[in-house]
């Protein structure tokens, strides 16, 4: 499947994460600090697993109320109407903009949920020892990293709409809960592509024998 | 930016978005739209800026390190470019309704946008941490080995 066959902390060598650094610890289970940057040396991110999954599942539960309460609350002339991140963009499609309708559709909706799956999907494949296709799997996480940013569109979309539009006693709007569900999402989702150690999926690659702690 | 609707004008900048947003009784949004629009590229620039004056000593001193650190982190959050197409989609949405005119801090966001990038692909980490002194006491030497040993801290 692939040619690795040994990782680095296998050979006893661990790079630093902030400085790049690489080092050989004369005593793996305390590597100590690193002698460039005085950052805490680790093989692997202490309880990435844990911690990913953790965000994961918040971010999922605020997901929910995210989609279905309200982003924006439009008042013309004094009557309320309530548009939720879904509402927005049938509103932007019905509206004749249909690419603006798609690039919000895959910013505020797609981004999020796909990173949700794919960070669940590497977590669950390291956790069952996975050893296919692991360069795929490398390829992901920096997919989920480098794209993660861009699901916080509708964040500035709802507030420049309602910097903009307070036009008393024509037109106003003002922001909805939703909105911070959908920026915790957007918030925790980053973290959670953070937490996540990628140096995992290589591990049960190269040995069988599980080394997250 | 400028918004007119019959007769009525409002205008906003980035930060008043986002103290809009915190008027509003979105306390939370308004501090990350503020901190992840000007805040974070503030603070990268200004680290950015700190730490290559710094390093025209060499060595570095090891402060720099921490200050590159902070970089990285700000770098992560800061989402000029997002914010953009956020703006231009919240103008989309309202130029049905209103007229809009761009004022000149919009230009300085599209130049900005240009330019951030630029930064990051001149700018080599690697480069910095060669030339910081390190953290145990050594002097930086361009030839040192890559793999010293390390031992255990108590």
């Amino acid at each position: 499947m692939n040619t690795a066959t040994s990782t680095a902390a296998q050979a006893g060598l661990v790079a630093c994460e902030s400085c790049g650094l690489l080092s050989r610890p004369v005593n793996a289970a305390l590597p100590g600090f690193c002698r460039r940057c005085g950052e805490a040396l680790e093989f692997r991110r202490h309880r990435s697993i844990e911690t990913t999954w953790a965000l994961i599942i918040a971010a999922a539960i605020c997901y929910i109320p995210a989609n279905a309460l309200p982003v924006l609350v439009t008042t013309t002339f004094g009557s309320p109407e309530d548009d939720t991140i879904l509402g927005g963009v049938i509103y932007l499609y019905a509206s004749g903009s249909w690419p603006l309708a798609l690039i919000v559709l895959i910013a505020s909706v797609m981004i999020p949920l796909g990173k949700l799956v794919a960070l669940a999907y590497l977590l669950v494949s390291v956790q069952r020892g996975s050893v296919k296709s692991n360069r795929e799997r490398t390829r992901l996480y920096r997919t989920v990293n480098l794209i993660g940013r861009w699901s916080m569109l509708d964040v500035f979309v709802a507030t420049f709409t309602v910097a903009l539009v307070q036009l008393q006693p024509l037109m106003s709007v003002t922001p909805g809960t939703g909105v911070l569900f959908f920026a915790a999402v957007v918030v925790l989702t980053m973290l959670a592509a953070e937490s996540f150690d990628p140096r995992l999926i290589w591990d049960s690659a190269s040995s069988r024998r599980a080394r997250h702690d | 930016m400028g918004l007119s609707v019959v007769g009525r004008t409002a205008s906003t900048t980035i930060l008043g978005g986002a103290y809009e947003m915190w008027l509003q009784g979105e306390q939370l949004t308004g501090a990350l739209v503020g901190f992840c629009a000007v805040l974070a590229p503030a603070g990268y620039l200004l680290f950015m800026l700190t730490l290559l004056l710094a390093t025209r000593r060499s060595p570095a001193p090891q402060w720099v390190g921490e200050i590159l650190r902070w970089a990285h982190h700000f770098q992560l959050w800061s989402m000029l470019e997002v914010m953009m197409l956020g703006i231009l989609v919240a103008l989309i949405k309202i130029a049905e309704l209103a007229t809009v005119d761009a004022g000149i801090g919009m230009f300085a966001v599209g130049a900005l946008l240009l330019l951030f990038p630029a930064i990051m692909v001149n700018f080599d980490m690697r480069d910095i941490w060669e030339r910081v002194e390190w953290a145990d006491g050594d002097i930086a030497t361009p030839g040192a080995p890559a793999t010293p040993a390390v031992q255990p801290m108590p």
